[in-house]
């Protein structure tokens, strides 16, 4: 006997629980590191005097995925914030990476589709544009 | 002022205004950015950067705890996201070419719409009308739990939603904000969506609207770690605090303190911007 093809569905209710399980680790993962990045750049810079009034930009490192990512190597206080904000701008695209899936399993290809759309302007603007 | 104490500053003032935004529904956000701006001098660009990154943040921590209670509704959170996303690429791309004082006024001026919004009696019940053919062929209609039991509900004027969306997303990623106020008439007001309904997919939306425009605020290195760190840490606390006191808050008078603020911040706004002091 084949199995009833609803038990290869996922409900609407557990995509509902694994996106804000999603949602809630990946806000709790990036503050972590946002603030231990922050706590030793205080150490470090904290006697120093912030410039914020006229605009220069970040540094090439600290403006790509690349260079944030693999500058871990090369440990930086200011590096490591920026991985934990890269961290946060990720967690809603990893929510519609993780959509994309769950419209499959639910053979909603009209969805796939949308949210497919979606993820890749979202992922443009993260690697594409530079 | 050092950077420790620049940084404790900026962590308060993030704060309050998480706290305030989540006890009120409006959203922190709008605040920052002009606290920063007037307060303590901080270039537009880094100060929209700075928030709209806290943006994300405040929105993914809220969606999490709304979307279990099964009110927001993916499906057409999904679809208006393409008009959202796509918006704010583009209004991301439109901060980099517009000067800062041409800016600030924009910002104000929203600033002082919002703060009106905010003035606003909420959630009107909807007239009965016809559904929308094409919210039935992307299935957009959808329930939502109540006292009775599931409450099924239509949605019409997809595409003026979806207009509206968009505009909302540009919004957003010119000026780091979450427009949530804007998605929130969309659904509401345009597409006849009930109020917790629209206002819980809204906050669902807006990090990923935010994270459109993040990754080109990023790419052209306007997002600073060392000013960034305090907003999303001091949102983060702020809001938190704020959702847990929410139920036994009264709010309309919250409400329209909050309003003031915004409003008084929308004029300074734009009275900088057009004597050019931004």
């Amino acid at each position: 006997m084949a199995l009833p093809r609803q038990r290869t569905r996922m409900t609407d209710q557990e995509v509902d629980e694994v996106i804000g399980t999603l949602l809630r680790w990946g806000v709790m993962l990036s503050a972590a590191v946002v603030a231990t990045g922050g706590l030793w750049y205080i150490i470090q810079y904290g006697a120093t005097a912030p410039n914020y009034h006229v605009f220069r930009g970040e540094p090439a490192h600290l403006r790509s995925l690349k260079g944030i990512v693999g500058g871990i190597v090369g440990f930086h206080c200011r590096r490591v914030i920026q991985l934990g904000l890269v961290l946060l701008i990720a967690t809603p695209v990893a929510r519609v990476a993780f959509s994309v899936v769950a419209f499959f399993l639910e053979h909603d290809r009209a969805y796939v589709a949308i949210t497919l759309i979606v993820l890749s302007v979202l992922l443009f603007s993260l690697l594409g544009t530079h | 002022m050092n950077v420790l104490e620049f940084t404790a500053v900026v962590g308060v003032i993030s704060g309050a205004a998480g706290f305030l935004g989540a006890l009120t529904g409006l959203g922190g956000g709008v605040v920052i950015t002009p606290a920063m701006v007037l307060l303590l001098g901080v270039d537009l660009h880094y100060a929209i950067g700075a928030t709209l990154v806290s943006v994300i943040a405040t929105s993914s921590g809220a969606a999490a705890a709304y979307v279990r209670e099964g009110f927001s509704n993916i499906r057409i959170g999904m679809f208006l996201e393409i008009a959202t996303t796509v918006g704010a690429v583009c209004g991301a791309f439109a901060a980099a070419k517009i000067p800062a004082s041409e800016l600030g006024v924009v910002f104000g001026v929203v600033l002082l719409y919002s703060a009106w919004l905010s003035t606003l009696t909420r959630g009107a019940p909807h007239p009965d009308e016809p559904a929308d053919p094409l919210a039935v062929r992307l299935r957009l209609d959808g329930s939502y739990p109540s006292p009775k039991g599931p409450k099924s509900y239509k949605v019409s004027h997809v595409k003026t939603g979806f207009s509206l969306m968009f505009v909302a997303g540009a919004l957003s990623g010119l000026l780091g904000i979450g427009s949530g106020a804007l998605k929130v008439i969309a659904m509401d007001r345009a597409m006849r969506i009930p109020f917790k309904v629209s206002t819980t997919t809204s906050n669902f939306m807006i990090g990923v609207t935010a994270a459109a425009s993040a990754g080109v605020y990023l790419n052209r290195g306007y997002i600073d770690p060392g000013l960034t760190m305090p907003v999303v840490l001091g949102v983060l606390t702020g809001s938190m605090l704020g959702a847990r006191l929410l139920a036994g808050a009264r709010t309309k008078a919250l409400r329209l303190l909050f309003g003031l603020v915004v409003g008084l911040l929308a004029i300074e706004m734009i009275y900088n911007g057009l004597t050019g002091r931004l």
